[in-house]
């Protein structure tokens, strides 16, 4: 238990740095970007005139350093701000998107881990066998389609033909279960396509490295059915490299859920991340920022956790 | 010039929209000819009630409920949804008079605007005077941002003479400002507002929900000023800029209005049985832009050449299949009643185009086209002029740029590349901004002082005839010297569910002139 918290405290340090540093890249690298929050909020009716004026009331007329370390005083504060494209506060933006993109994420993952690990679990046990070899071919095609494919035909066939399930993925405020699954159904299934054969994939590489070890063989020399010799002796010293992979998919599920929030029109925070860009939108962009490296740092960490508790052997 | 409130033209809309092969059917079936209203009358019985969804292309974050910084065509539904103006467009862009009963004026220059009893707010307040006063008067601020501070400069001072009269008082004669007035961004708001979290208005619908970058809700306004209206119960606006994904919510029935439907799309509409497909033919173009402040094409012969060497056919039938009107290189679309009737239309001619590059000793150079997603169509229009320079040994380079800051990074400012011009209400207004020497986007950096004098002068014409004849010879001027090619003028395409009733164009936007919201029914 030491250990751990010993770990976690200094994960947390680092991560707390890290955030520091990419908050600083980020905020550079948009400055380098081509036009301002003014420039883009006036397109192409911009003046000089108009953009002075609306650079000074935005408080863009001050030089990059102070605005960045008004942002960053702000945030620790627990302030990120005002929006520059609508003047409304960057916390009240995010509130109204975090959850939605946390539910898809948190669905897709409910449906893609158990789904992920079975697939791998399943042929490793049987790896070499014709059920092995179906589900690689699956997975492997499933990892080669992108997923804005996956997607559009989703909709084409079960949204458009068949009418089954909506296009779009806005459930009203109040959707009942059943209006709430239609809604998310093809989401999930999109995101899903992506993830499911990575860590399936992942598990049954890290199971079958472990399947070949010498405790194996003298576990399966000892008469223990091939189940009990995956799950019990196998499976938990695999678990940290899977549960490193589970982390590195799952932390797709916020950013890089972009094309599925396109597609579907679904408010998550991606797509907020993209007008932030688009609009030169500083304290916005900087805020979805460090919510994508903090869930990053969060997921990393706790598959590193995982891995110590399972694993007897790094305990020491 | 008077303008009176006239009720009857507004509801005639849908047999506007509605194509004649429809009424021809529409007639046959009923065995007999029957007179044209008689027809419109049973086909279109106006219902309460009812829910629609309506996709438009964009939906940002910088979505806003503020009428000045109205950018794109979510927010300029947006407004005509919960805003009205003291005019409104007919389906000519005519002005008809909404919250004003009367705008007159005897010089042009000195307006007085009456406006209409007994109209509330949402809030219930009571319409004044001050309220349209601080309505325009905002515009003229920079610090607003707003987007037609240009077009509110020309307000000298704008007072309220009594509780329902405004004066305003033009720095120079304009006899198109009720027109002007019917724009988005002039429409109404409470005295004194400053906070846009919330909307509150004189429109059709009054505000219940509204996310930037994810919908607005709005639901009718029982309290609006033309009695009977609005039709539908609720209305909630949604921005998909994909366009398969828009079409694609279309077929499936998750919403019943679309708009920037791809020519390409349409077949596929047309097919579905559900839904259909109108046409708005409007004066948007994407224009090929030759400075003429610049090196080397500011050589009259050059700009002429390029001009020779748009094939508006191919452009025509290839890039919009035929959704477009093949355009003569002046900004005026010919369903304008200021349209120059006569004037030749200028025809491919790469055989000329290479004498006159010769004898300007420019066939030799290598000269970057610029083209942007952002400007419609401008990077396909690109390909086919490097191809036909290339037939005539011209050597092009098609510089494409993403749509993201385009219009501060490089429009205007390289010797050769497209923009886009969103249609606009008044020719006026169009020469103003866009061709006068000292506009601030005179995007080819035209200099002419004859079209400058004919402009002032026709702003202050009264005599209609005599006016027409000026923005004829000025259609003539640009065709024949500025530094603009247009090429066509590019249809606005809505989709819609067939069981939505009383669509129209109105052709200086898409989704009826971005107001439907006041005009549609729903006929389940």
């Amino acid at each position: 238990v030491r250990q751990v918290a010993l770990l976690i405290a200094r994960r947390v340090a680092w991560a707390v740095l890290t955030l520091l540093l990419v908050s600083l890249v980020v905020f550079l690298i948009t400055s380098l970007l081509p036009g301002d929050a003014a420039e883009e909020a006036l397109g192409q009716g911009a003046t000089p005139e108009t953009v002075a004026a609306l650079r000074t009331q935005l408080g863009l007329d001050q030089p990059a350093y102070l605005r960045y370390w008004h942002w960053l005083t702000g945030m620790f504060a627990g302030n990120p701000g005002q929006s520059l494209a609508n003047n409304m506060p960057v916390g009240e933006l995010i509130a109204q998107r975090l959850p939605k993109s946390l539910v898809l994420a948190g669905l897709t993952a409910a449906v893609a881990v158990p789904l992920a690990l079975l697939i791998g679990v399943w042929s490793a046990m049987y790896r070499g066998s014709r059920l092995d070899r179906v589900l690689n071919v699956m997975t492997l095609s499933m990892v080669a389609v992108p997923e804005f494919l996956v997607a559009t035909v989703g909709v084409l066939i079960l949204a458009v033909k068949l009418q089954w399930l909506p296009a779009l993925s806005s459930p009203p405020a109040n959707a009942d279960l059943g209006q709430f699954l239609r809604a998310y159904a093809l989401p999930v299934l999109t995101l899903c396509f992506v993830i499911v054969a990575q860590m399936a994939r992942m598990t049954r590489a890290a199971l079958i490295d472990q399947l070949g070890q010498p405790y194996i063989e003298n576990a399966v020399l000892k008469g223990l059915r091939p189940a009990r010799v995956t799950l019990r002796h196998a499976l938990p010293n695999a678990i940290g490299p899977i549960a490193n992979a589970v982390a590195l998919s799952l932390s797709y599920l916020l950013g890089g859920a972009i094309i599925v929030e396109t597609i579907f029109n679904y408010p998550g925070i991606a797509s907020l991340m993209v007008d932030a860009v688009t609009s030169r939108d500083m304290p916005l962009l900087q805020t979805c920022a460090m919510i994508f490296c903090t869930a990053y740092l969060l997921l990393v960490l706790l598959a590193d956790v995982c891995a110590i508790v399972s694993n007897p052997r790094l305990r020491t | 010039m008077v303008f009176a409130a006239g009720g009857c033209l507004l509801p005639c809309f849908g047999c506007i929209a509605v194509k004649r092969r429809d009424v021809l059917a529409a007639l046959a079936a009923g065995g007999v000819l029957l007179g044209s209203e008689r027809v419109h009358a049973a086909a279109a019985q106006p219902k309460r009630g009812g829910r629609i969804r309506v996709a438009s292309l964009s939906s940002s974050t910088a979505d806003t409920l503020d009428p000045a910084k109205g950018a794109l065509s979510t927010d300029y539904a947006r407004h005509y949804t919960l805003y009205s103006g003291l005019t409104q467009y007919d389906a000519q862009l005519r002005p008809q008079m909404a919250l004003a009963q009367t705008i007159v004026s005897t010089d042009n220059t000195t307006w007085v605007a009456k406006l209409r009893a007994g109209v509330q707010f949402h809030d219930g307040k009571s319409l004044t005077a001050l309220d349209v006063v601080y309505s325009l008067m905002r515009h003229k601020d920079a610090s607003v941002g707003s987007k037609v501070k240009a077009i509110a400069d020309q307000f000298k001072s704008i007072r309220a003479a009594s509780t329902n009269e405004v004066v305003i008082e033009l720095g120079g004669a304009n006899g198109d400002l009720p027109t002007l007035l019917a724009d988005s961004h002039f429409v109404i708001i409470k005295d004194g507002t400053t906070d846009f979290r919330t909307a509150v208005g004189t429109g059709p619908y009054r505000l219940k929900e509204f996310i930037p970058g994810v919908r607005t809700v709005a639901v009718r306004n029982d309290n609006y000023w033309k009695s009977g209206r609005p039709y539908l119960d609720e209305i909630e606006l949604i921005g998909i800029p994909d366009e398969s994904s828009r079409v694609n919510a279309l077929l499936s029935g998750d919403v019943q209005l679309i708009n920037a439907v791809n020519p390409r799309s349409i077949k596929r509409i047309r097919a579905s049985m559900t839904s259909e497909v109108l046409e708005t033919k409007s004066g948007l173009y994407t224009d090929l832009i030759m400075r003429q402040d610049m090196a080397p094409t500011r050589n009259p012969d050059f700009t002429m050449a390029m001009k020779l060497l748009l094939d508006r056919e191919l452009i025509n039938r290839a890039l919009f299949r035929g959704f477009a009107t093949v355009a003569n290189d002046h900004p005026i679309a010919p369903s304008n009643p200021y349209f120059l009737q006569g004037l030749p239309q200028r025809q491919f001619d790469p055989d000329r185009a290479r004498f006159l590059l010769k004898r300007a000793n420019l066939l030799d150079i290598r000269l970057p086209v610029y083209a942007t997603p952002a400007a419609e169509g401008s990077v396909d229009m690109a390909s086919v002029l490097q191809e036909s320079a290339a037939r005539i040994g011209l050597k092009l380079a098609v510089n494409r740029v993403p749509a993201d800051g385009y219009w501060s990074n490089h429009w205007m400012k390289h010797p050769m590349g497209f923009g886009n011009t969103n249609p606009r209400p008044t020719c006026d207004m169009l020469f103003s901004l866009m061709y006068k020497s000292d506009a601030a986007w005179n995007v080819s950096g035209w200099n002419n002082a004859q079209f400058d004098q004919l402009l002032l002068a026709a702003r202050a014409e009264t005599d209609e005839a005599r006016r027409k004849q000026m923005y004829g010879d000025m259609q003539v001027l640009i065709h024949e010297h500025c530094g603009v090619g247009i090429p066509v003028f590019i249809s606005l395409m809505d989709g819609y569910d067939k069981r939505l009733k009383g669509m129209g164009s109105i052709p200086i936007g898409g989704l009826m002139g971005y107001s439907f919201a006041d005009h549609v029914w729903w006929d389940a």
